[in-house]
């Protein structure tokens, strides 16, 4: 297992924990947290296998909060000096100061063991950090090269993040943590008449290093190989025919789903309101919880933050919680939320189950999303057994566009290929596709769900939520999945075309 | 730690490369959040970034690093200097940008705190007892940023530029949270923000939400408010790189080669341009850029920012470019600005006299989760929130149910049949990222509302 960078252990974390602790206790604040982080970024763009740009950039800083006669305070700040992190302190209690006007809920936290030093690394092989920027640049121009003459284009890009996260409360508990993150990105561009398509690699972004681009969690080469004539044929596919088709949906597509329409909706945060003027709610109120029919019975989704290379996955959250796996949907009903340690409390569920995240030193935790999976069936079928249970279908590979309403009922999500299924078999390619549905009704259509050889982890490195705005790193596991009768929109025609 | 302009000038000389631009960005925030008639999140926060962009003949090295210590500086320059001789050599090379110091460009950094609110927290208490008081509850949030941005070169640039961006989002629901409205406005500082006048706007609507009426999916005639056509607009503006519109690949290239450069778009004699120096909307009068991509280039670094014409008179003028892509191109450099204006004819009406004038169609509120469909045509999707309302001869009758929709932009230009007058809005979707629009309403006759959301 990899250690924890020692230069990140070099700096003054405990020194400053202590002075900002030390100052909030003294100005009566009734908890603190101390926050110092360090996350790195590392981002290279081709353009036809030329480096297009580049960044190296990291956020340094600490962030303390508090809750002073039961509001929160937070303050951030950059200078790692005790004075500078006791400042803080002081200004997150003038910050509770200002606002308990404006406060009418007072604020309490679920309890928590404490963790007395304890550290956590992310499963990975490689710093994607210590590979030279000019080695990385030149695989992503080798395999843009190899697209090139059969497409017109290439595009690629690596984004790597290595986050480093010290916390200490004044409970006394103290967490050290570093985790690394890579996603690797090509797409293939090719006009053919007045119609233009790109298509880009299905490889999902992974809570691995450097080695997941040279062979270990995924196959670059043979899927650029496949590319260019995979591109080749949508480009000349038929136009879709609306109207309602059974929906045979790969992991590259469905994990998007799920993110959007379960694993939002099970947010208590939106549930609560919270996010309300932004994000937004969720159909899936607390009122609902335990009797609400989310799928069919072969419906049971988890949220998770301790499955290897999960984006999500953590040893403890942002307000020192262990990382830990629940449900959230059982055989089709709701019977769990995503939570954070006030939430926990306030509506009597009893421990948190380690949902809070801050993407910076800067900003406040926020209860993010777990990793979020459908579980597949034991001993279930192949991706191939559910198109054969097909007469007149689609299969649906890879995602693209998404978009879904603000209370998560109403979704329009489009993807990389649509495969026409005609009496059970794969019957070439078809364009403009677009699948349209209701949160429920899709789930409640779910017929079937594959085996665990179909399961696949997705992800995003950039969930979005809160004010500020924050960035979330999220996966998804999913096996394939049949869904009968969903509305499927031709999207040129949508267009009015 | 020191100042900014020191960090400047002590990295440009440390630089070794054949050129170099440095970047300091000192930022500050306040912010407060709530739901339901009580905060629920506040913060403040500072940031420091350091940007040293260094060039070795025609490679270039890029490191950016948060909190640089004085005793930091010499590696970060150390690798961006590097980072440059070992790059690949980059298309975008040109001359860096000369220039000498703008006004101002010695005076301290003011940062931002939590007394911004200081008048305005107490005044959104009182909302919030008096939307308890009467059956509402408030939402949303309130955000004030000072960044302030010194750009130096090794060819004489000493640029700064101080950027206040302030945001409230207002939202109100009836108790039951069935019915929903929504405001928001920008703010240099604000002084100017009005939060129980807002709140009384918030109040109305949610009367007018107190009739329900059910309408299905189709194409009707739509009054789109100025914020709703910020959201649009905004897309469309994104979509504007003469680089991709060139290599054939947006909605703005132009069929067997080239671009749309020239066609015209709309009947209507309209205008959408940026433009650093207007009032109300100001923004950097210069080049920023931090790392080179498709529409911007690291060498533009200090290049001037004058009002640029994105369509005039109904035709597409200019799209976004680097030095590098307009020769490409052979179009004209023409960067990209951090606001957007929208102006119709002159005369044209406010949407309360479009309102008035309306036979029967529907008065949006916003739009929300808008995302691409289609590159070549630019179909976006995305929702109504927080108000659809029905007009009839004239006059507000009652709240319809929210849709999804698919419109394209581009194609919206080509059918609207009114453009009211601009004034400043702020975008609904993406105020996170642009928070400086003036638009107008718009009337479209056909607007394409594809499916029915149960979302209240």
């Amino acid at each position: 297992m990899r250690q924890i960078d020692p230069d990140f252990l070099a700096l003054p974390l405990r020194r400053l924990a202590d002075a900002a602790l030390q100052r909030a206790r003294d100005l009566g604040a009734e908890h603190a947290s101390f926050r110092l982080e360090r996350v790195r970024a590392e981002t290279l763009r081709l353009f036809d296998a030329r480096l297009e740009g580049s960044m190296d950039a990291d956020d340094l800083g600490f962030a303390v909060r508090v809750i002073k006669d039961g509001t929160w305070g937070f303050a951030s700040g950059i200078e790692l000096t005790p004075e500078a992190a006791a400042r803080a302190a002081e200004e997150a209690v003038r910050v509770a100061a200002v606002s308990a006007p404006i406060n009418r809920e007072p604020v309490e936290l679920a309890p928590e063991p404490v963790y007395d030093d304890v550290t956590w690394v992310s499963a990975y092989d490689v710093d994607p950090f210590e590979v030279p920027l000019p080695d990385k640049a030149a695989t992503l121009a080798d395999w843009s090269s190899g697209m090139l003459g059969r497409v017109d284009h290439v595009s690629a890009s690596l984004m790597q993040v290595k986050e480093q996260k010290f916390y200490a409360d004044s409970a006394g508990t103290v967490t050290t943590q570093q985790r690394v993150r890579v996603h690797p990105v090509l797409t293939a561009m090719k006009a053919d008449g007045d119609r233009f398509d790109d298509m880009r690699t299905l490889a999902p972004p992974a809570g691995r290093g450097y080695e997941y681009l040279t062979g270990t969690g995924w196959d670059f080469p043979s899927e650029l190989a496949e590319l260019p004539e995979l591109l080749a044929e949508k480009l000349k596919a038929p136009s879709v025919e609306a109207g309602p088709y059974d929906l045979v949906v790969d992991p590259s597509n469905l994990w998007l789903t799920i993110h959007e329409s379960i694993g939002h909706a099970t947010e208590l945060d939106r549930a609560l309101g919270y996010e309300a003027a932004y994000a937004g709610t969720s159909f899936a109120t607390f009122d609902k919880l335990g009797n609400l029919h989310y799928g069919s019975p072969v419906m049971n989704v988890i949220g998770d933050r301790t499955v290897e290379h999960g984006l999500a996955t953590v040893g403890w959250d942002d307000e020192g919680v262990a990382g830990q796996s629940f449900d959230i949907v059982k055989e089709g009903t709701l019977v769990g939320y995503q939570l954070d340690r006030r939430m926990a409390l306030l509506k009597g569920l009893g421990r948190s189950n380690g949902c809070a995240f801050a993407d910076s030193p800067g900003h406040v935790p926020i209860q993010r999303m777990a990793n979020v999976s459908l579980q597949p069936a034991p001993g279930g079928p192949s991706t191939d057994e559910l198109i054969s249970r097909v007469g007149r279908g689609i299969y649906v590979i890879g995602d693209k566009s998404w978009s879904i309403d603000m209370q998560r009922y109403n979704f329009q999500f489009t993807g990389q290929r649509f495969y026409r299924i005609e009496n059970g078999r794969l019957a070439g390619q078809l364009r403009d596709v677009a699948y349209q549905a209701t949160t429920t009704d899709f789930w409640r259509s779910m017929e079937a769900v594959g085996g665990p050889q179909t399961y696949v982890l997705g992800g995003a490195f950039n969930c979005g939520k809160g004010q500020p705005g924050q960035v979330a790193p999220v996966s998804h596991g999913t096996p394939s999945a049949l869904f009968r009768g969903v509305r499927i929109l031709n999207t040129v025609q949508e267009g009015g075309k | 730690m020191n100042t900014p302009q020191e960090t400047v000038e002590r990295a440009l000389a440390l630089s070794q490369a054949d050129g170099c631009v440095v970047i300091v960005d000192e930022g500050s925030t306040a912010n407060l959040r709530f739901a339901g008639n009580t905060l629920t999140t506040n913060g403040v926060a500072r940031s420091s970034r350091l940007t040293v962009i260094s060039v070795a003949g025609q490679g270039v090295g890029v490191v950016s690093r948060s909190a640089v210590r004085p005793d930091q500086l010499e590696d970060v320059v150390a690798a961006a200097d590097r980072a440059a001789r070992e790059a690949r050599p980059s298309e975008d090379a040109r001359p860096l940008v000369e220039g000498g110091a703008s006004e101002g460009w010695d005076r301290p950094v003011e940062p931002t705190s939590i007394e911004v609110f200081r008048d305005f927290a107490p005044a959104l208490g009182e909302s919030f007892a008096s939307a308890e008081a009467s059956g509402r509850r408030l939402y949303g949030f309130a955000e004030h940023i000072l960044t302030s941005t010194f750009v130096g070169s090794s060819t004489g640039l000493r640029q700064r530029h101080d950027q206040p961006t302030g945001r409230l989002e207002l939202n109100a629901k009836s108790a039951d949270v069935s019915r929903s409205a929504w405001t928001g406005v920008a703010t240099r500082d604000f002084a100017d923000v009005d939060v129980a006048a807002l709140d009384a706007t918030l109040a109305q609507r949610l009367e007018w939400a107190k009739r329900r009426i059910a309408l299905e999916a189709g194409r009707y005639e739509t009054l789109l408010p100025p914020s709703a056509v910020s959201d649009l607009l905004i897309y469309l503006y994104w979509s504007a790189g003469a680089r991709d519109a060139a290599d054939g690949r947006t909605v703005f290239s132009k069929p067997g080669g080239g671009t749309r450069v020239g066609e015209r778009l709309s009947p209507i004699p309209l205008r959408l341009s940026g433009d650093p120096a207007h009032q109300g909307i100001e923004c950097a009068p210069f080049v920023i850029a931090h790392a080179s991509g498709r529409e911007q280039s690291v060498f533009d670094n200090g290049l001037p920012l004058a009002r640029t014409d994105w369509i005039a008179d109904g035709t597409l003028a200019n799209l976004i470019q680097t030095r590098h892509s307009a020769e490409l191109t052979g179009l004209a450099a023409t960067p990209q600005i951090d606001n957007l204006i929208m102006t119709g004819p002159e005369g044209g009406r406010s949407l309360e006299e479009m309102i008035s004038s309306t036979e029967r169609g529907l008065l949006l509120t916003c739009l929300w989760y808008i995302r691409e469909v289609d590159p070549q045509t630019l179909l976006l999707t995305g929702l109504t929130r927080d108000g659809v309302y029905l007009v009839e001869n004239g006059e507000v009758t009652g709240e319809v149910n929210n849709f999804r929709f698919n419109e394209s932009p581009v194609d919206l230009l080509g059918r609207l049949t009114e453009v009211g007058a601009s004034e400043q809005t702020l975008p609904r979707e993406w105020n996170d990222y642009f928070t400086r629009a003036v638009m107008p309403p718009l009337r479209v006759p056909d607007f394409n509302m594809s499916t029915v959301s149960q979302a209240s």
